[in-house]
């Protein structure tokens, strides 16, 4: 049990990131492609703030606790994670933006039909 | 006792993520993945982040799906303002 | 290539990722460890700058040169997405019908909005002190401002939302953050120094040196951007429709 739970965080991980690849690739809707790649991004998160955390311990914030009477977790990897959620957010606003002008030049969002170059 | 919590946390999220990448039709993975979101902060508020919790509700829950749905009603109209003119 | 040849070499590169993946997760120290160097001198050089969050700390003092280069990544993204949205020459705005709403979704809306606004407001201002700051509460802000939509119709939420005030709004507050950090290099020490303020007294609202001041800087910056990208989106699904041909 104890071995399972070592690992079981990094696996969830690394199967989210591996769903999202896989509807990513397979996806016949650009807005489909999209939100998987969301998934993916989901998939990081994960794995960062499970590096950082540590059994028994609590938030790293010391407006409530005296520092020093609790162990905490990493705050580093949650800095990383915190800026990235929210930047990965508008840099999905503006995938989308990209495809909506691909919908308003060529009319679909398959991209198996936007395979082929126009003249 | 906080493994159980973090195990069930866990495989919620793994649950979610492969339902998102599952469903087909934009309009549904909207909703989706703003249960995704969801899930993603109870997970973070389980492993001790409640900084990253918060971003990721207000962010995963609200304006992502939103930014969706827009795209969506966006690229219908325009099919449909087509299939009127024809 | 056709799309079942594609399939295979997505199963066959998918398979061997998820090898390499399992076989490093395998190797990575134990979940729950004990040993976080990193974090150990990271909460000691927070709590030496008498910031209670060290997560903050982190990301406005320790390593507030990357927070600047995500706060561009932001602003460019807000940015191409203006540009790309814009409206064009074969192109024209049509108002939409105001809806009817029903009468408790009205009244929840306009009773929730101020609060929402100032938990927004709240979470950014008490960003060095309890979990929170700038990313976090410009976020809830901008969405507060999105109740009037939801409560009322388009033309109300345009009334409290010119977006030229709000782009503005995006470039002052992205310069003033350089310009906090232009002020470590003119006081004589580094790009984006603490070293300028007084550290205050740990746990309240005045501790953390520069850490408050760049914390306010990037509220405004994403609250501005966010309200900037809900508009133009908004815009192209309700109002900006295309010129039927001719």
């Amino acid at each position: 049990m104890r071995a399972v739970m070592d690992v079981l965080p990094y696996l969830v991980a690394a199967w989210v990131f591996l769903a999202g690849c896989y509807g990513l690739a397979t996806s016949r809707n650009l807005i489909h492609a999209v939100g998987c790649l969301s998934v993916c991004q989901a998939g990081t998160y994960v794995l960062l703030l499970s590096v950082g955390y540590r059994d028994g311990a609590t938030a790293p914030v010391f407006s409530d606790i005296k520092p020093g009477s609790r162990p905490v977790v990493d705050p580093v990897v949650q800095a990383l994670t915190l800026t990235d959620v929210v930047v990965g957010a508008t840099v999905t606003a503006l995938l989308l933006a990209l495809v909506m002008q691909i919908a308003k030049r060529h009319g679909t969002v398959d991209p198996d039909e936007l395979s082929e170059l126009r003249g | 006792m906080a493994d159980a919590v973090i195990v069930v946390a866990l495989l919620l999220v793994a649950g979610c993520a492969t339902a998102a990448v599952a469903t087909r039709d934009p309009m549904r993975q909207a909703l989706v993945l703003s249960l995704l979101g969801v899930v993603l902060a109870v997970l973070f508020t389980v492993l001790q982040a409640p900084d990253v919790g918060l971003s990721q509700l207000a962010v995963g829950s609200a304006l992502t799906p939103l930014l969706l749905m827009l795209t969506v009603r966006k690229v219908r109209r325009r099919a449909q303002g087509k299939e009127r003119e024809r | 290539m056709t799309r079942r040849a594609r399939l295979w070499v997505l199963l066959a590169g998918g398979a061997g990722l998820a090898a390499l993946l399992v076989a490093a997760c395998l190797r990575l120290p134990h979940f729950g460890g004990d040993r976080h160097p990193y974090g150990d001198r990271a909460i000691h050089a927070s709590l030496a700058r008498r910031t209670a969050n060290t997560v903050s700390s982190v990301n406005f003092d320790q390593r507030a040169f990357d927070t600047l280069g995500e706060m561009t990544i932001l602003f460019s993204a807000v940015l191409g997405c203006v540009i790309l949205l814009r409206q064009t020459r074969d192109e024209h705005r049509a108002r939409p019908e105001p809806a009817e709403v029903a009468l408790p979704v009205r009244r929840y809306a306009l009773v929730v909005l101020p609060v929402a606004l100032l938990s927004g407001l709240y979470v950014i201002a008490h960003g060095q002190l309890s979990p929170g700051g700038g990313f976090q509460g410009g976020v809830v802000a901008a969405t507060a401002l999105h109740l009037l939509y939801l409560g009322a119709d388009y033309a109300a939420l345009e009334r409290i939302r010119p977006v030229g005030a709000y782009e503005v709004a995006d470039a002052l507050a992205a310069s003033a953050y350089l310009v906090t950090g232009i002020a470590g290099l003119i006081g004589g020490t580094a790009f984006l120094a603490n070293t300028l303020l007084p550290y205050g007294t740990f746990n309240t609202l005045s501790s953390g040196g520069t850490v408050p001041l760049l914390n306010a800087a990037i509220g405004m910056e994403v609250a501005s951007a966010v309200v900037v990208l809900l508009a133009r989106f908004l815009d192209q699904a309700v109002e900006i429709e295309e010129e039927s041909g001719t």
